[in-house]
């Protein structure tokens, strides 16, 4: 190789380099721009009659933070068992692999990637019209798990395949069934893989809007009484205030929402590393 | 559905094994004498390991695998439809190359085979748990650590952990696949010394690649090559004047 060509070389690397660096530096700016902007803006609203007052002449989140309970709830309680219980069924008794796995697969990939205000729709046009249901945070927290669903069972099934096929074998050798196995062993040994998704998966409810748009009907000014009732969540608020001349408490309410979804991501890594732990595996 | 009686010897006629169209055993004939230690030697491929497999029915596990022959186990035909497995499992012990502590405490990993067949009082695990640790040679080691996960000890202490495991299950067989090939000189000290005082109570097959640990610690040994049992005899027999060619050319490392 001639002199020339390895200097030509060595400045494209650097050009690549400086390339990058400047790449990264414009993302962390505008990550940051969007958190300090919502802080500035949002922060002298955030007083305890947004948070927890009664809706009046001055609007508050508290039917929203109730709401989003509520389907968080729900989504969870649906979405969770049917999951795991899928990938279970996934992983350790098809052994991952044969066509049904297969066309499981490629549904669940697809279900995934789907806009979530093609499940508003979805939501809209079964609970809402043809059960009769009305809006309501049911509908709404039902559609939720159907959207979470692809996601938990896509994470359970990494989280199985990732445990060592050498806990089965000895929990097999000392004449445990396949029941016993997957229950006692396998499931364990996956559990802070399986529990940090499920909490990533409710952070998703709790800052989905399009799906709810269209299925609890965003009464933002009244508490829910029952799990019937039409409602509001934080990510909805957000876009009602902001279309309806708060965009302060919009920014507010962003605030909380952003500070719920950072908190749910460190409780996911926390608890995830706790089970870590407790199993002996860090 | 049958019973196993307490005969710990185990005698096999004619096993013949396929993976899909690949014959990996070719009609080994055995038997194996209780309270002895029996090792498997041979070259990699050969089916020792497969063959010890046959003996627990892990090779069930395996898709595509397809076994003949007569298999007779503490009185009763293990491959017969109505044998439970699991039961097999429990009588037949096995401990595996790499230590597989499972990922949760010393002491439940002890009483995972009790519980699995029903032993629920405290008292009765933490004897089955003492014992077993005892009969395993580790309790000194860990008896003050048995609330702590299994994973954090020594590879040489878990593979003795894995020995208590499946000596809490309380088999009559002890199969060991390669026991010590992960573990330094001393904790294979350990492992052999522990195998020759467990053979006063229990039958030990072990396969091994380590010719020196078969003439250390088998009281027979059998040489498979090529899905065939090419000699099965006393050890020291085997070692000293083997009466076939092949034995003769692997034992002196002319081959394998």
């Amino acid at each position: 190789m001639k002199k020339g060509d390895r200097n030509t070389g060595r400045v494209f690397y650097t050009a690549l380099r400086i390339l990058s660096i400047f790449m990264t530096v414009i993302s962390v700016i505008s990550l940051f721009t969007i958190i300090i902007y919502l802080l500035i803006n949002g922060c002298d609203k955030l007083s305890w009659q947004l948070l927890f007052g009664k809706y009046g002449d001055k609007p508050s989140i508290l039917p929203a933070f109730i709401g989003t309970l509520y389907l968080v709830a729900v989504a969870t309680l649906i979405a969770v068992p049917i999951g795991i219980f899928t990938a279970v069924y996934l992983v350790e008794y098809m052994n991952n692999k044969g066509k049904t796995v297969k066309i499981i697969r490629i549904a669940a990939e697809t279900l995934a990637g789907i806009p979530s205000i093609v499940y508003g729709l979805f939501g809209y046009l079964v609970f809402v019209v043809t059960l009769g249901w009305g809006y309501s945070l049911l509908g709404g927290g039902i559609t939720l798990a159907i959207m979470i669903l692809p996601v938990i069972v896509r994470s359970t099934e990494e989280s199985l395949l990732a445990v060592p096929d050498s806990y089965r074998e000895g929990s097999l050798a000392l004449g445990a069934g396949k029941v016993r196995t997957v229950f006692s062993v396998v499931l364990p040994a996956a559990a802070s893989g399986i529990v940090t998704s499920v909490i990533l998966a409710v952070g998703r409810v709790v800052s989905e809007s399009a799906v709810l748009i269209l299925t609890i009907g965003m009464v933002v000014n009244n508490l829910p009484e029952t799990i019937m009732s039409q409602g509001t969540s934080l990510a909805l608020d957000i876009y009602y205030f902001a279309s309806n001349g708060y965009p302060d408490e919009a920014s507010a309410t962003s605030v909380v929402l952003l500070a719920v979804v950072l908190l749910l991501n460190a409780a996911a890594n926390g608890i995830g590393r706790l089970l870590k732990k407790k199993t002996g595996e860090i | 559905m049958q019973q196993f009686n307490d005969k710990m010897n185990i005698s096999v006629k004619d096993c013949r094994l396929w993976y899909n169209d690949f014959q990996a055993l070719k009609g080994i004939n055995m038997e194996i004498s209780e309270k002895e230690i029996t090792a498997f030697i041979g070259p990699s491929g050969c089916g020792k390991s497969t063959f010890l497999k046959t003996l627990n029915r892990m090779n069930d596990l395996v898709d595509g695998c397809r076994i003949e022959g007569s298999f007779i186990i503490g009185g009763i035909d293990i491959y017969a439809k109505d044998t439970d497995v699991n039961l097999l499992r429990k009588k037949v012990g096995m401990v595996f190359q790499k230590p597989n502590p499972f990922p949760m405490s010393i002491y439940d990993n002890i009483a995972f085979a009790p519980r699995t067949f029903g032993t629920k009082s405290k008292s009765v695990l933490d004897e089955i748990v003492e014992t077993s640790l005892r009969r395993a040679g580790i309790w000194d080691e860990v008896k003050d650590r048995l609330k702590k996960s299994a994973l954090g000890i020594s590879g040489g202490q878990q593979q003795r952990l894995c020995i208590a495991r499946a000596l809490a299950a309380d088999p009559s067989i002890l199969l060991m696949d390669e026991p010590t090939s992960a573990l330094d000189p001393i904790s294979t000290g350990k492992v052999e010394d522990l195998m020759t005082e467990l053979k006063k109570e229990l039958t030990i097959v072990i396969v091994t690649h380590n010719m020196q640990q078969a003439t250390r610690i088998a009281d027979k040994t059998a040489f498979f090559y090529l899905g065939e049992l090419i000699e099965y005899d006393r050890t020291e027999k085997l070692f000293s004047c083997p009466s076939d060619k092949r034995t003769e050319n692997y034992i002196t490392g002319r081959f394998g």
